[in-house]
């Protein structure tokens, strides 16, 4: 067992409890042993002064992509795991586009396997909806489930087929777990690069309209009312879809979503040059969405951030726009950029931006961790707020360096990360 | 003034850029007409015209232009080829740059490749038609024309009509009309209209009888066929009848209103043969002027000096 860890003096920020407070943490046995003022240290503990800055429970992402199985060249289990600590985040859903598909419980399992070896951030499993993701037949959740599975997604595609969607809907009702659909009318943004729109058209390229993604926003809405299942919808980007969510939830229909850092801060214009690293799918929108979404955010429409690191290889990048590949990496840079925009912003607090980063994730896909309630797993995140960085790609631990926010300083990091009371990052 | 290294587009050009070229190739039009059509301006420049796309008109036209100045000229056809396009404009860069060229001549199926392979050699880069983002020398050959024929282009009503979706040289002539002050509009069905284009500061007219009641110069462009398969259009039949130019709507046009093409023609489709073969139709011009538009640019970009263009044409001897 690792030794008693107690941190001293920090502001401690538990969104799950409404706790905004100075005090000290202890740690022991993996698990929050003591929160608040004057908490003693064991004999043995390693303490750790943390004075002017923040204690937090963990950050959790719900929607990450690594390439292990199938492409371990841009990423693997580990080092993803690697650089999602770095983050500051505890745990990461581990998206099942992989080669071959993590759609049955062995490869589930093997997820689950590489994860605990790794010994870093807590890889969770999300199990493919459809065998191979071909949108066909549906895949043996229960099993999958069994060997950790804590969701189901065929993301990277969406579930195009309505009636596969329904059935989903329905039959994970009785693992309770979600459904989690990337929002995409396939006939509508076939052959898109972009957002469609002016920098498109200026650009020559060809866009992906806002309605490929609300149609299936509203589909997939619809059938979470028809079902009574729990649909998840992955990163949202576009002002309409936000309007179909808000009152879907005010009808008390089982709909959460997220957005991605990207989306709440960068629009099409980035673009501009043709820079590969703006490529990703759904594309980047404009200023009134981006408005929309913070707000959304903010009000708990979007319950969640998710990263949606999508790590691609350099020669893939390289490539005139139409030709590379979409997505783009973020578990590194998804605190400072959420920080700087949204708290640095003023729209929200750092309390606000723990929710739904930690808070939030954990309830909407029903994982452990988001709290720093006494007995809970020691998931738990030190972060100074006052840390002025800039990104510099070739520092990252990821193996993919895929980023549109190369050159940005920033402000806020994660200084220490620690999962089941043990410490697996520290600057 | 100079133009930089490359021609990629003049959405980022000066007007001062663009009237440089024009009358540039005002003293390179008369090489084409001497018996002996060839002047050492580029002599011992290697040119590489490297065309991932198929081409006729533009790839003959930029050979004529390159040769007629004395440039060494290759040409590299890159279409169908197995490797991702991706990857062999990488490599292809790195391998041309490898052989000491002096200018490539690039044409490519995706938008941006032009820029791409620009930021990545040392070569002056020249667009030959970038996907659906710009054709500058089609542009520049279609103001020049232009101008020939009205003496002027600020105040001009220039209006595209058709494809503009899909059309690169639609947006190339957009940027540079409008940078030399004509009014520029676009006329075509909404399906081959691109979003947002009227924020640019241009008319839109859905239909043909509009554009032609407003226009000085009708700039006409090539349907293509495969727009029918993909649904954008229900027959060719339908849009000649709806979108067709003929003699019978331009008669109803106060003015004689100047026709333009730039090629290949779908007779019967877009246009009417008596349009296009009409006494107001400047088709050929386009043509003739290409080639001298395209020897300025090449001329340009080795660093010749406009004032010096119509003396680079003579003896120089060495």
């Amino acid at each position: 067992m690792n030794q008693p860890i107690l941190l001293q003096g920090g502001r401690i920020i538990d969104p799950s409890r409404d706790m905004d407070q100075a005090g000290d943490v202890l740690i022991q046995d993996g698990k929050i042993a003591g929160v608040g003022r004057g908490v003693t240290a064991p004999d043995g503990a390693l303490v750790r002064n943390v004075n002017g800055k923040v204690i937090a429970p963990g950050l959790i992402d719900l929607h990450v992509h690594l390439r292990e199985p199938g492409n371990e060249d841009e990423e693997t289990v580990a080092s993803g795991a690697r650089a999602a600590a770095a983050g500051g985040f505890t745990a990461i859903c581990a998206m099942p586009n992989t080669d071959p598909v993590t759609d049955n419980q062995a490869a589930v399992g093997f997820i689950v396997r590489q994860s605990g070896r790794a010994g870093l951030a807590s890889v969770h499993p999300i199990g493919a909806i459809s065998i191979g993701q071909k949108g066909e037949r549906l895949a043996e959740f229960g099993e999958m489930v069994g060997a950790g599975a804590v969701a189901v997604s065929d993301d990277g595609k969406p579930i195009v087929s309505s009636h596969l969607m329904r059935t989903a809907l329905e039959y994970a009702r009785t693992f309770d777990i979600p459904v989690a659909d990337h929002c995409e009318e396939p006939t509508l943004s076939a052959g898109g690069v972009m957002h469609e729109g002016l920098v498109a058209t200026r650009l020559g390229l060809k866009g992906i309209p806002y309605a490929a993604e609300e149609i299936m926003v509203a589909r997939n809405v619809l059938l979470a009312e028809l079902t009574g299942g729990h649909v998840h919808l992955c990163h949202i980007s576009a002002r309409g879809s936000v309007a179909i969510i808000r009152e879907a939830k005010e009808r008390g229909i089982r709909v959460t979503a997220e957005a991605t850092p990207h989306h709440l801060v960068l629009t099409d214009v980035a673009c501009e040059e043709y820079d590969t690293n703006a490529k990703m799918n759904p594309p980047l929108r404009e200023a009134m969405d981006i408005e929309a979404l913070q707000g959304a955010l903010k009000e708990g429409v979007i319950d969640c951030i998710a990263s949606d690191h999508a790590p691609h290889a350099y020669d893939e990048k390289e490539a005139a726009f139409d030709d590379a590949p979409f997505g783009i990496i973020g578990l590194e840079t998804a605190f400072a950029v959420a920080h700087t925009e949204l708290v640095g912003g003023g729209l929200f607090t750092l309390p606000d931006l723990i929710r739904r980063m930690s808070t939030e994730p954990a309830r909407v896909f029903h994982l452990p961790g988001g709290t720093l309630a006494s007995g809970a797993v020691a998931d738990i995140v030190v972060l100074d707020p006052g840390a002025k960085w800039t990104v510099d790609p070739a520092t990252f631990h990821s193996k993919s360096r895929n980023t549109p926010f190369a050159g940005r300083a920033l402000t806020g990091r994660a200084i220490l990360t620690i999962v089941a009371g043990a410490i697996i990052h520290e600057l | 003034m100079s133009l930089g290294k490359d021609l990629t587009g003049l959405e980022h050009m000066t007007p001062e850029q663009i009237r440089l070229i024009l009358d540039t190739a005002e003293p390179f039009k008369e090489v084409s007409e001497r018996p002996i059509k060839k002047v050492p301006a580029l002599r011992g420049k290697t040119i590489v015209n490297l065309f991932f796309e198929a081409s006729t008109r533009t790839r003959v036209s930029f050979e004529f232009a390159e040769k007629r100045l004395s440039a060494d000229t290759v040409n590299v056809a890159a279409t169908g080829s197995s490797v991702s396009k991706g990857e062999t404009l990488v490599d292809t860069a790195r391998n041309l740059e490898a052989m000491r060229i002096d200018m490539v001549v690039i044409r490519h199926p995706s938008s941006g490749a032009a820029e791409f392979l620009g930021d990545r050699i040392a070569s002056n880069v020249i667009n030959a038609g970038d996907g659906k983002h710009e054709h500058p020398t089609q542009a520049l050959l279609d103001l020049l024309t232009i101008r020939d024929k009205h003496g002027k282009i600020e105040g001009l009503k220039v209006c595209l009509v058709g494809d503009v979706l899909h059309s690169r040289v639609a947006r190339s002539n957009l940027w540079g009309l409008t940078k030399l002050g004509a009014e520029v509009a676009v006329c075509g069905p909404w399906t081959l209209l691109p979003r947002g284009i009227e924020e640019l500061g241009v008319k839109v007219f859905g239909r043909i009888e509009e554009a032609i009641e407003w226009a000085d110069v009708l700039n006409i462009l090539r349907l293509q066929l495969e727009r029918m398969e993909k649904g954008f259009i229900p027959s060719v039949r339908e849009y000649y009848r709806v979108f067709g130019v003929t003699p019978e709507r331009l008669e109803r046009s106060p003015r004689a209103i100047t026709i333009m093409h730039p090629g290949p023609m779908n007779r019967g489709v877009e246009i009417d043969s008596r349009v296009a073969d009409g006494p107001h139709s400047v088709i050929l011009d386009q043509v003739t002027n290409g080639v001298a538009v395209r020897m300025a640019v090449l001329y340009l970009l080795a660093g010749g000096r406009a004032d010096l263009a119509d003396a680079a044409k003579g003896g120089g001897s060495e």
